[in-house]
């Protein structure tokens, strides 16, 4: 059974434009699904859909068994934390430390006033630590968020989503803010994640060639329409000509 | 910009600072306020602070019963100031754009604030004094409500300025509204929020005197008493502590902030 389902998805913000259009596919448990495709083209707007920080118009979506079409805020909250997510801009508390950000990841796990008082457990600690170890930034554990590095900041970004114990993360754009070296890095530390800890994830990618190189599968978008689905070797010039349009293609090749 | 359009600017210009000058004319004969007049009595005016307001060894022994008065003053300042913060953080929260349960919290929260603040200060301290009487509470409430209603308005304005990102990051982990409220939007407002509130502090420490002056508490009492008694040299002493306080606490607010943004 597949980890997520999405059936016939349609979404527009006004009633002239489709921002999604009639979208289907399903996403197995532990790949690294990459979705392509030019600035405006919905990829973002898909991913928002999935955890539902956007509604959509019709169509269903079944996450891990169940159609998630319909719930309401307590389902709703459940759903969030199986869905961690990752930002192009890491969308951090900056003015926190490293481990309090990481920690926020838990909150949804909490009631209201465990919550606001902070009441994480030992475990919930010990966790966030071994989970800031692996990604190589324990030693920030007690700095402020805004003295990091945007390849350590989105670290701690890819910390919160993980100490959620999601079965998948959605990351928007997670690379589109760093250098390559940093890129590079966040990008093997998704793919040992998939690996590792058999989560999906489902990122949103300009950089083709990066897409090409870390992912199981690649989903291509254009005008909010799914335009190519399948392994990176499908993904011929002439199929990217499609997605992108000859002369963009041209204009990012040069 | 073309040529036409830059002449009808420059005429504008002449013609707003035109009718300033015409209407500062006519208000000044309308209140027969005589701009030459006025500096002619500068001198005198000057001569008698300088003879009367002087402060003298006899009015210094007062100094311990004013500064028990001050203490009073400063204390009901900053409790005023904080328990307001405390309201308009709630109000603050109900009322900005980006934490809004609803509208009609929202719209609510706005008018309680305007409905506050625009009314003065000294104004709320005769309404209140007619139902609460001479004490110190009508000078408590008097200074919580027009503070309630500055706070407000600033701190809804500094929750708007906050950054989004992470509310959205948090609600997509699942945590309820008053998680985000508590984790995401006051520790980025929390600068701003202490700012506002070490500012009403040293604001309210100001009106406080004068509030006293109608409520008969703590500084301002003591300086109306010693005013009317004609005692002009402990009136003296009493405006310089005053100016001696303001300025302390300002030096400590200013140091509160640097240390905390």
């Amino acid at each position: 059974m597949s980890l997520l389902e999405i059936k016939h998805l349609n979404k527009s913000y006004d009633s002239k434009t489709n921002v999604l259009k009639d979208i289907n596919f399903e996403i197995e448990s532990g790949d690294l699904v990459s979705v392509i495709g030019p600035s405006g083209a919905g990829k973002s707007t898909l991913l928002r859909c999935i955890n539902r920080m956007v509604n959509f118009d019709d169509g269903k979506i079944i996450f891990d068994g169940k159609d998630t079409t319909h719930y309401k805020k307590r389902e709703l909250r459940k759903l969030r934390t199986d869905i961690g997510m990752v930002f192009q801009h890491y969308n951090l508390v900056p003015r926190l430390t490293v481990i309090e950000n990481v920690l926020h990841g838990r909150l949804g796990y909490k009631s209201t006033i465990q919550g606001l008082l902070s009441m994480f457990t030992e475990v919930e600690k010990e966790n966030a630590f071994s989970l800031l170890d692996t990604l190589g930034i324990v030693e920030h554990a007690y700095k402020r968020c805004d003295q990091l590095s945007g390849g350590q900041q989105q670290r701690v970004g890819i910390a919160r989503a993980l100490i959620q114990n999601p079965k998948l993360i959605l990351c928007d754009e997670p690379i589109a803010s760093l250098d390559p070296n940093a890129s590079k890095v966040i990008m093997t530390y998704l793919k040992q994640i998939t690996r590792d800890m058999n989560i999906t994830c489902i990122v949103n990618l300009h950089q083709v060639d990066v897409a090409r190189e870390y992912s199981d599968r690649i989903i291509a978008l254009n005008k909010g329409a799914v335009v190519f689905d399948g392994s990176h070797l499908q993904l011929t010039e002439e199929r990217m000509n499609h997605v992108y349009g000859m002369e963009t293609r041209e204009l990012i090749t040069v | 910009m073309s040529e036409k359009k830059f002449r009808q600017k420059k005429w504008q210009t002449t013609l707003f600072f035109t009718v300033i000058i015409v209407v500062t004319f006519i208000s000044s004969s309308i209140t027969k306020f005589n701009f030459i007049h006025s500096m002619t009595t500068f001198p005198s005016a000057f001569t008698w602070i300088f003879s009367n307001l002087m402060i003298t060894e006899e009015s210094f022994k007062k100094l311990p019963t004013i500064l028990t008065k001050l203490n009073e003053t400063i204390f009901m300042a900053i409790a005023a100031s904080t328990t307001a913060a405390a309201l308009s953080l709630f109000l603050g929260v109900m009322g900005s754009k980006t934490t809004k349960v609803n509208n009609v919290f929202s719209v609510i929260a706005r008018v309680i604030a305007s409905f506050s603040r625009n009314i003065p200060i000294v104004a709320w301290a005769l309404i209140l004094l007619i139902s609460f009487g001479q004490n110190s509470l009508t000078g408590f409430l008097a200074l919580f409500i027009g503070s309630v209603g500055f706070l407000t308005r600033a701190f809804i304005e500094s929750i708007d300025e906050a950054d989004q990102s992470s509310v959205e990051a948090l609600t997509a982990t699942g945590a309820t509204y008053f998680q985000i409220i508590s984790k995401a939007v006051i520790p980025q407002s929390l600068p701003q929020i202490i700012s506002w509130t070490l500012f009403m502090i040293e604001t309210n420490i100001r009106s406080a005197t004068l509030v006293g002056i109608l409520t008969g508490t703590g500084i301002g009492y003591s300086f109306d008493l010693y005013y009317k008694s004609m005692d002009y040299n402990t009136v003296a002493l009493i405006t310089f502590t005053i100016v001696i306080t303001v300025i302390l606490i300002e030096l400590m607010s200013n140091y509160i902030r640097k240390v905390i943004i």
